[in-house]
């Protein structure tokens, strides 16, 4: 699903951030990304979700090559990408279900399927009788809980998270991380960057970590 | 064979889809950037305010340029040669004359103003009523009113019917008034010409004002389009509403500018015809005719489109990946 080729990616003020990276993941395979922080783990996703090109090397997402993809089919390989931010990227102004059918809207699906797969997305993530609210009117992990939504509303093959727990009490974090395990058996594809080491080890998935942009360690706990 | 897949599954959902899905966006952007527009009175207000104050200005030059060439076209029938015969001439010499004229292929037609006539014409005038009286006789030549063919028109010609018409034995002397209509024509053409420049500089002022409303509604919907961006948005997607609310922009300016032109014509309705009625003239202020209103909000409709298409292109590309 997810495979690297001697990836590295430079950048110019900062230098190389990602140095010969290869990897693959399978279909319905989840891994942490674990590493100190500027390990190069934002990176990684960031180029797996196209808002980076890698500097030499291949990647390939569901069999497309992304560095040959022309700019006017990104749109289309982030469709297929759901991606969950740290600090959630959410619309203030609008409502939750309107943040949670944005990527639904952008594909012009009728108003009532829309409505439809929202609400299944929303009580996936235990979220229906909010989505009225705005998002300052929640809290931290609900707002966190929006933006997953958000991520698996056009059910991507591939989801991707980058420090989804960054500002959770442990709680929280594991109640976010267990939701992650129940789209990894419906064949979901997850890469979770996160520093937390902890729950990382007690969940037992594989198990990625950085170094200095190198990837030095590929484990799997079991 | 993954990339083949997704690839024809998305042309099939186009190919089936692609004409309600186009329409219904297309119609839902349009109506969702007027509201929001309408959401914000005061600035829209004031950038349409701009927008129709720099239209009004070339339409109204344009009505004043119409104007003027209607009167003109008036004129233009009595453009014509004031032959004044010598005072001894008669009236049935006078026929004789005309006759002969009329063979000539340069005349269209020839008026005769006999002096009872001419007489008849000054009394009503006023004024002169006492002065005619205190006269033995008829002071007023026979004047024959020359008419040249419109093939017969150009400057040079009028000149050369002119001087043949002073040959003729009985001719006193020639009078041609068409110095003063070319002068007109010559103001009217510069008037005209002004209409054009002054209409392309404030249509560029309308691209520079749309142009710049535009980039600082996309400069404060910075997070939205990131956003749009991540979620799989296209370029066009994310286009359509700022596009939209440009050609509002302009609808809104050219409609404004159309309102304002109508009624300065209303006001300069009742003046207008009471400065005509001073001149013995009925001169009815023709306004914006359909032409004129739908050049002007067509090409203001397109002005706005310009202008924001320029603002979104500049600031679309920056948020390349790199």
């Amino acid at each position: 699903m997810i495979l690297f080729e001697h990836v590295f990616k430079r950048y110019p003020e900062r230098g190389e951030a990602l140095t010969n990276v290869s990897f693959e993941m399978k279909v319905g395979e989840m891994a942490f990304l674990t590493g100190h922080s500027g390990a190069g783990k934002s990176t990684l996703l960031r180029l797996i979700g196209l808002l980076e090109r890698p500097t030499r090397g291949q990647i390939l997402v569901n069999g497309r090559n992304l560095a040959t993809l022309p700019r006017c089919q990104i749109p289309y390989h982030r469709r297929q990408v759901g991606m969950i931010f740290q600090d959630h990227r959410l619309l203030p102004d609008r409502s939750v279900f309107d943040n949670v059918a944005l990527p639904l809207v952008v594909t012009g699906l009728g108003h009532k399927e829309v409505g439809r797969r929202v609400r299944a997305a929303l009580d996936q993530v235990g979220l229906l009788r909010r989505e009225r609210a705005k998002p300052v009117a929640l809290s931290g992990g609900e707002q966190q809980r929006v933006g997953i939504a958000r991520a698996v509303v056009g059910r991507p093959p591939v989801l991707l998270a980058d420090e989804p727990t960054g500002n959770l009490d442990p709680d929280l974090s594991r109640e976010i991380f267990e939701l992650f395990e129940r789209f990894q058996y419906v064949g979901v594809t997850l890469l979770i960057a996160t520093h937390d080491l902890g729950l990382v080890k007690s969940m037992r998935h594989r198990t990625f970590t950085l170094g200095d942009g190198r990837l030095i360690n590929d484990t799997r706990s079991w | 064979m993954p990339k083949q897949r997704a690839r024809s599954q998305r042309r099939r959902t186009r190919l089936r889809d692609l004409p309600g899905i186009w329409f219904s966006q297309h119609l839902h952007s349009a109506k969702d950037t007027f509201w929001r527009l309408m959401d914000t009175p005061l600035p829209t207000g004031m950038t349409v305010a701009v927008i129709g104050i720099s239209l009004a200005l070339p339409a109204a030059l344009y009505v004043l340029a119409d104007n003027l060439r209607t009167m003109a076209g008036g004129w233009d029938q009595t453009a014509a040669i004031s032959l004044f015969l010598h005072v001894d001439v008669n009236d049935a010499t006078a026929k004789t004359i005309v006759s002969q004229l009329q063979t000539w292929p340069e005349i269209a037609q020839i008026q005769l103003i006999t002096r009872e006539s001419a007489l008849d014409e000054f009394r009503a005038l006023g004024g002169f009523e006492k002065a005619l009286e205190q006269l033995p006789n008829n002071p007023l030549p026979v004047v024959l009113a020359i008419y040249p063919q419109n093939t017969y028109s150009t400057p040079q010609q009028l000149e050369l019917l002119q001087d043949r018409l002073k040959t003729l034995p009985d001719a006193d002397f020639v009078r041609m008034d068409t110095l003063w209509l070319q002068r007109f024509q010559a103001i009217l053409a510069l008037i005209q010409t002004g209409v054009l420049l002054l209409g392309s500089l404030l249509g560029m002022g309308v691209l520079l004002i749309v142009g710049n409303t535009i980039r600082l509604e996309i400069l404060n919907q910075r997070i939205e389009i990131e956003i749009m961006e991540l979620v799989g948005a296209t370029a066009a997607f994310i286009r359509r509403p700022f596009l939209y609310a440009g050609a509002w922009y302009g609808l809104l300016g050219g409609l404004s500018a159309w309102l304002v032109v109508t009624l300065a014509i209303l006001l300069l309705q009742e003046p207008v015809s009471h400065l005509a009625s001073l001149y013995r003239s009925d001169f009815p202020l023709s306004g914006l005719g359909f032409l004129a209103t739908g050049i002007i909000l067509s090409g203001s409709i397109l002005l706005g489109l310009i202008g924001s298409w320029i603002a979104v292109n500049r600031h679309l590309h920056s948020t390349e990946p790199g």
